[in-house]
């Protein structure tokens, strides 16, 4: 597809133009959140919060898997990772992120055998290559990875694949949005709704938003113009006077989502309470497999004890995460965390608010 | 060669050795100096001052769409000896074998080697080779080292740069990264990107001559133009802003990227060549840049001002500014 268009500057200067003149007809200043890492990324690389009106602030919300992470997830793939005779494998952003006391990148150094994958069938091509060893794929995501999960359980149930295993620390977003609504530290106003998660879930998920919070969100896609359209609509909304759930990104959205992959989840998964980093215990937001696969699931496989978890001192991801505080405004910031030495997640992955606020901004230099 | 892999023989010291230089080795570069296998080559070099650099490639895989570590080896140790404005004349080439390495892969590096050392106009006239046993090595490692001659007067350094510069870029960004990231197992997508591994001394040559007052050349390998930018804005003092609509990216290198969610900035290169001179002579330069082999996308993307020392900005399509950042942590694949 040429997505040329989308990042046309003509037609991103006009929707500046337009989205300026909504802003003047707004009451009073709003905040607007997006909860998904590639739009932080995007709207950070392409430096959209510079040409925002005064009274319009793009905030980031809890969009990175990574990020959102709990520290005892964490503790539980170090732990899987330090028994004998287990490979564990995961996505790059995973490894250098800090657990209690240690993360994978630490672990493999010290010689334990971990290893990056670009997809959990990487993961099951593994297993089937080392059979002596257990091959644990340590799984995180939103809704968009987890039929790819899903597929590769299946396929290893239907190779006869024995030694191999996933750990799921999946999340789901809709819930989590609620539980931001409810939380009286956090100032929303709207949401950037997520495009990829989206793909998979549809529209509906998100309605309750409107229609019992009164919260406008738009599901938008990546590219420069597709942001700057989910914002102009966002504010056309706040201007009117109406909350409802629109959809910007129709080039990769049907209302309904997908079907077969959700079809896929729903075989393999089913839904539990989930431990967000920042946010605590949201009901109903986990994934965990379902027990006719138990034979896949890593942690009924291979039972470890994690320590007893330690948060970070003087990390403020939790608030980060919330929108309550910018990453800018964390006191270890570009001093004691920064991506070379991170401390908190938010500052190792790629897609972590702390880490675009560095990577794109002055904020947190020297100089 | 009677074997047809590697063997710990090989790296022994003993007949195994020689049979593989003599006939594996010496007569696919063919150079006389080489042939003599003396432990030190004795060179004609002219008067002047010399440019010395070494570097060692270590790319995994060591074939992908449009070159090989052999190509590489040469091409980068020659491109590195070049940007100081020398005229690079000879290289040393040392071998790593892995024990199990396919003889006829180390005839195709080889003649990889050979082809870009004729290319580029210079000699191989010294190696070694060691053999490690399997397991501790991937395959073949290459180190290259090179020695060029410094005419009298050419002075360049990347703390030379004032306010007011033009930054060069000679051709398109991220070519060699995404090449090899796209042979890689699970990754494997369809692409028309090869490497941009050449040979850039005769760009360098050519430059030097339009461009008198050039203050320095680099070439953006690893961490990408991103890290070349930072280092000099670093050691000159400057800050550069880069205009994101005049650099040249090939349409598959930059939906490449954002599919893998590389920035584009960060891939590296090993054909392309960053040159900053004075805005008086950047027109001169660019010309000359563009006449000359792996050259014709060249164009002027950006200055050196007086902002915040040692900053990188880039103006984005839309009129905001954001920072280019150093590539953090480390890139995988290996690339170079």
């Amino acid at each position: 597809m040429d997505l040329s268009g989308f990042r046309d500057p003509e037609i991103a200067r006009g929707l500046i133009d337009a989205i300026d003149v909504a802003a003047q007809h707004l009451s009073r200043p709003v905040k607007i959140m997006e909860v998904c890492g590639t739009h932080t990324v995007a709207i950070a690389k392409n430096g959209l919060r510079a040409v925002m009106p005064d009274n319009v602030t793009l905030l980031s919300g809890p969009g990175c898997p990574v990020c959102v992470t709990a520290n005892e997830d964490i503790d539980v793939a170090i732990e899987l990772a330090k028994q004998p005779g287990v490979i564990v494998t995961s996505f790059g952003d995973m490894m250098k992120v800090p657990g209690s006391y240690s993360s994978l990148a630490k672990e493999k150094a010290a010689g334990r055998d971990v290893r990056i994958v670009y997809s959990p069938l990487d993961a099951l091509s593994l297993a089937k290559k080392t059979p002596d060893k257990q091959v644990v794929f340590v799984a995180v995501g939103f809704e968009t990875t987890v039929p790819l999960i899903a597929a590769s359980i299946l396929r290893a149930q239907e190779e006869g694949i024995e030694n191999f295993s996933i750990f799921s620390a999946h999340k789901t977003v809709p819930k989590a949005l609620e539980a931001l609504v409810n939380d009286p530290d956090v100032e929303i106003d709207a949401f950037i709704l997520p495009g990829h998660v989206s793909t998979i879930i549809g529209q509906e998920p998100y309605e309750f938003l409107a229609e019992h919070y009164k919260v406008p969100g738009v599901i938008t896609g990546f590219e420069p113009v597709d942001v700057l359209q989910g914002i102009y609509m966002i504010l056309k909304q706040l201007e009117e006077g109406r909350a409802e759930i629109e959809i910007a990104y129709h080039r990769g959205v049907e209302p309904g989502g997908n079907p077969t992959a959700k079809a896929l989840v729903e075989k393999v998964f089913e839904p539990i309470d989930a431990d967000w980093r920042g946010i605590g215990v949201i009901p109903g937001t986990g994934l965990g497999i379902r027990a006719e696969y138990d034979h896949y699931n890593a942690v009924k496989r291979i039972p470890v004890t994690p320590p007893e978890p330690k948060e970070i001192k003087g990390c403020q991801c939790g608030e980060v995460l919330r929108g309550i505080t910018l990453p800018y405004q964390c006191k270890l910031f570009g001093k004691g965390c920064t991506p070379e030495h991170p401390i908190g997640p938010c500052m190792v992955s790629s897609e972590g608010s702390c880490a675009a606020y560095y990577r794109f901004t002055d904020y947190g230099r020297e100089g | 060669m009677r074997a047809d892999r590697i063997l710990l023989a090989h790296g022994s010291g003993g007949t195994m050795m020689r049979e593989l230089i003599e006939e594996c080795i010496v007569p696919d570069f063919d150079d006389d100096a080489l042939k003599r296998l003396d432990d030190a080559a004795s060179l004609d070099m002219p008067a002047g001052r010399v440019a010395f650099s070494t570097d060692t490639y270590v790319v995994n895989p060591i074939f992908f769409p449009g070159g090989d570590i052999g190509r590489l080896a040469v091409c980068g140790t020659v491109n590195d000896v070049a940007t100081s404005g020398a005229t690079p004349l000879y290289l040393s080439v040392g071998f790593v074998l892995e024990e199990g390495f396919p003889i006829e892969d180390l005839r195709k590096v080889m003649l990889s080697m050979k082809d870009a050392a004729r290319e580029a106009g210079v000699h191989i006239v010294t190696g070694d080779t060691k053999v490690v046993e399997k397991g501790h090595g991937d395959g073949i490692f290459i180190n290259t080292a090179g020695i060029g001659h410094l005419a009298e007067g050419v002075d360049l350094s990347g703390s030379y740069v004032r306010p007011g510069d033009k930054i060069l870029l000679s051709g398109t960004l991220g070519d060699h990264g995404i090449a090899i990231v796209s042979t890689r197992e699970g990754l494997e997508f369809e692409t028309s990107i090869e490497t941009d591994a050449a040979p850039l001394n005769k760009l360098i040559a050519n430059v030097l001559a339009a461009a008198p007052g050039t203050r320095c050349f680099r070439d953006p390998t690893r961490g990408g133009l991103a890290s070349t930018l930072n280092e000099i804005a670093d050691a000159s003092k400057v800050s550069i802003t880069v205009t994101e609509t005049a650099v040249p990216v090939k349409p598959q290198v930059r939906g490449a990227s954002e599919m893998l969610g590389y920035d584009v900035f960060q891939v590296a290169n090993e054909g392309k060549m960053v040159a900053i001179v004075p805005a008086e002579q950047a027109d001169a330069a660019l010309a000359a840049m563009k006449a000359s082999p792996y050259g014709e996308d060249a164009a002027i993307i950006g200055e050196a001002g007086d902002g915040r020392a040692g900053k990188v900005y880039v103006y984005t399509s839309f009129g905001a500014t954001r920072i280019m950042d150093m590539l953090v942590g480390e890139q995988l694949p290996r690339i170079c």
